[in-house]
């Protein structure tokens, strides 16, 4: 347990230091605001926001990263509620209930309970998170390269078994992201490799955020466009001091539920593929079914507000125990997070505990603080918020264009990746209309270094034998479960066809 | 263009690129096993390749045995909202990159925004102008003074004198 406390306590006053405490308010701030606009979630407030943090040092930057993750799960909420239509795709299961809600009047006590129960689930996954961590970075201390490529693959392998997408489109995507980073010159041999039409832009490589800026920015806004006809329309929302002591009240009708939801958003969100919202939609259908009255779900219950709110809290928290603890990122946004750790020059994976402690407590602590200042500041700036989406979408969305383009041009200062980002986001908006999941590939983008990386090296070792995989026991546990999350869907539809086929020879007869 | 074309294309074009990537990654490259020094540099994206040609050439094939929700969908990929709109928006970006290359990056931010502004959003004058002459300058102020990032400025660099004389 001390070996927990104490450096939680160095964690949790790193985190108060004048620097890292004023990013961490901007971030919930600017997280809160991302999450609430229509179209803009937390995973596009990061990719957007991470040129800009190369002003700060990396302790502040991902203090301030991670504040935007937390505050947009904070508001996502705002627009489910006032708009019925989710501020990002982690709070659709928020509208279920939050809508109806806000059409009876009721707006205010829907988002205080989102407000709340978003606190509640933060809180769990945080403790567990703090509990779990160094136990795990110890327990892949212990891996060689052959269980990073494993285990990399299992990555992969989630999306395919649980993205719930079309299998063939996800392993196009998946292979499409690792294939971009393996542009530029070879780390091991040197040598240049996809250099195309002898342009001299692709020697540096396509960094990760020209492909996460062109699909999460500007991708993500065309798709946006197209979705509003750059209109939305709000509710009225009045919430004063009254109505918070009137909700303070009622918070123990959904305490339950919202530490229930909080426990499985957490565990779920530690999925790559699966994150905050399946998770959230999971809880909704887990709270609906435990509850007395499931009839009364979908028509304005309190805890069907309460418990994808906590989910998906949970699960931004959950999705980051991988990605500091393993270097595999739990989610887009975290896959963005630990792209973020290799530009800032640190190495993610177990060794961060012990090579960078402070980088890692920092971020930790700055996660308690970060969900008290957002449930605070949530509260606080409703109103606010709720006359920030009465705005036009044709202001908001310039001044996104802007941000990518300005901020897709900060890493590596060429004219070059800003018409790949453009490129990339054109060519991922309509990809996406064809139902090709997106995340995969920027997953894929980050992780494809360390991955060829992992199995050059493996092989090499074992000297073009590509049964070292499955001769260590670990790496053949990783691969075994890879291999079934990879057969699973298969075999699932194989099976429902049969059934079917059973059926109609069944009516025939 | 139907939804089913548009699926029919896109797995057409995957499968035409993963060709031309398979080349391009065997192109003077090694893509198999070099003795001492392991994997040959092109192995990983040759293989890579190999598969993103079997994911296309299995979408294209469900393509052709309307097994997709997509292929068997015969309304229009972009109806013509969208395109007025998106196909706007595009064109914007595109000519935002081409000027910034000649004029600089905050000449050309601010014809974008302005057009984007009151000629696409439809807003009033005052507001277009205002946010035109604001945005850039607060990207100016943080990326070139704070985080001393120097955005290209083409033809209009002199202009910027004065400015650097004065933050530097």
């Amino acid at each position: 347990m001390e070996s927990v406390l104490i450096p939680l306590m160095g964690g949790l006053a790193d985190a108060l230091q004048p620097l890292n405490l004023t990013m961490l308010v901007i971030g919930c701030l600017i997280g809160l605001f991302v999450g609430a606009m229509p179209g803009l979630g937390s995973v596009n407030g990061v990719a957007i926001l991470l040129p800009v943090t190369f002003l700060v040092p990396p302790d502040a930057a991902i203090i301030f990263l991670a504040a935007v993750y937390y505050g947009a799960m904070y508001g996502g909420a705002v627009s489910s509620i006032t708009l019925g239509i989710p501020g990002a795709s982690t709070a659709v299961a928020t509208v279920f209930d939050g809508r109806p809600m806000a059409q009876a009047g009721k707006a205010d006590q829907a988002l205080l309970t989102a407000a709340i129960a978003s606190f509640i689930g933060g809180t769990i996954s945080v403790v567990l998170f703090t509990l779990f961590a160094p136990p795990l970075a110890a327990f892949a201390l212990k891996f060689g390269p052959a269980e990073e490529f494993a285990l990399m693959m299992l990555a992969f392998a989630t999306f395919v078994g649980l993205g719930g997408g079309d299998i063939a489109k996800t392993i196009c995507s998946i292979v499409i992201g690792l294939v971009l980073a393996t542009i530029g010159l070879d780390i091991i041999s040197g040598k240049p490799r996809l250099i195309f039409f002898d342009i001299s832009g692709f020697f540096h490589g396509v960094n990760f955020l020209v492909l996460a800026i062109g699909i999460y920015g500007i991708g993500e806004m065309l798709w946006t466009l197209e979705q509003t006809k750059g209109d939305v329309q709000a509710h009225r929302v009045s919430a004063g001091l009254q109505s918070i002591k009137e909700h303070l009240k009622r918070i123990k009708s959904y305490i339950v539920p919202a530490s229930l939801s909080g426990l499985l958003g957490y565990f779920v969100g530690i999925l790559p593929a699966a994150g905050a919202t399946p998770a959230s939609l999971m809880a909704y259908g887990m709270t609906k079914a435990l509850s007395n009255d499931p009839d009364s779900f979908g028509k304005g219950n309190m805890k069907g507000v309460a418990a994808p709110e906590a989910a998906n809290n949970a699960a931004s928290t959950g999705s980051m125990l991988p990605m500091i603890t393993l270097g595999i990122p739990g989610s887009p946004t975290t896959a963005i997070l630990l792209g973020g750790m290799i530009i800032w020059g640190l190495r993610p994976g177990p060794l961060l505990f012990t090579e960078h402690p402070d980088f890692v407590w920092g971020l930790v602590g700055s996660l308690y603080f970060a969900n008290i200042v957002s449930v605070l500041l949530n509260i606080a700036l409703i109103p606010l918020f709720v006359r920030v989406l009465t705005l036009k979408f044709t202001i908001l969305a310039p001044i996104i264009f802007v941000l990518c383009i300005v901020g897709g041009y900060a890493p590596t200062q060429t004219m070059h990746d800003l018409w790949l980002m453009l490129l990339f986001g054109v060519v991922g908006y309509l990809l996406r209309k064809l139902d090709y999941p997106v995340a995969p590939a920027v997953l894929a983008i980050v992780l494809g270094p360390l991955a060829e990386r992992s199995l050059r090296q493996s092989l090499l070792s074992s000297q073009g034998d590509p049964l070292i995989f499955v001769e260590r026991p670990l790496s053949a546990i990783f691969m075994l479960v890879a291999v079934v999350l990879f057969v699973y869907p298969l075999a699932l539809r194989w099976w429902r066809a049969r059934r079917a086929g059973d059926n109609v020879v069944a009516a025939g007869e | 263009m139907t939804v089913r074309t548009a699926e029919f294309t896109a797995a057409l074009l995957l499968i035409l690129a993963s060709l031309g990537l398979m080349w391009k990654s065997a192109d003077g490259l090694s893509i198999g096993w070099i003795r001492g020094s392991g994997p040959g540099s092109g192995f990983w994206p040759f293989w890579l390749s190999v598969v993103m040609l079997l994911s296309s050439t299995a979408i294209l094939i469900r393509c052709f045995l309307h097994a997709t929700p997509e292929s068997r969908d015969t309304s229009s990929f972009v109806d013509r909202q969208t395109v007025w709109i998106v196909g706007l928006t595009v064109l914007a970006l595109f000519f935002l990159l081409l000027a910034s290359s000649f004029v600089g990056m905050y000449l050309s931010l601010m014809a974008f925004l302005l057009f984007y502004l009151r000629f696409l959003g439809g807003h009033s004058w005052t507001l277009s102008i205002i946010l035109m002459i604001f945005i850039p300058s607060f990207v100016f102020f943080f990326f070139e003074y704070l985080m001393t990032i120097p955005l290209p400025k083409g033809i209009t660099e002199p202009l910027f004198f004065p400015i650097y004389r004065l933050i530097y």
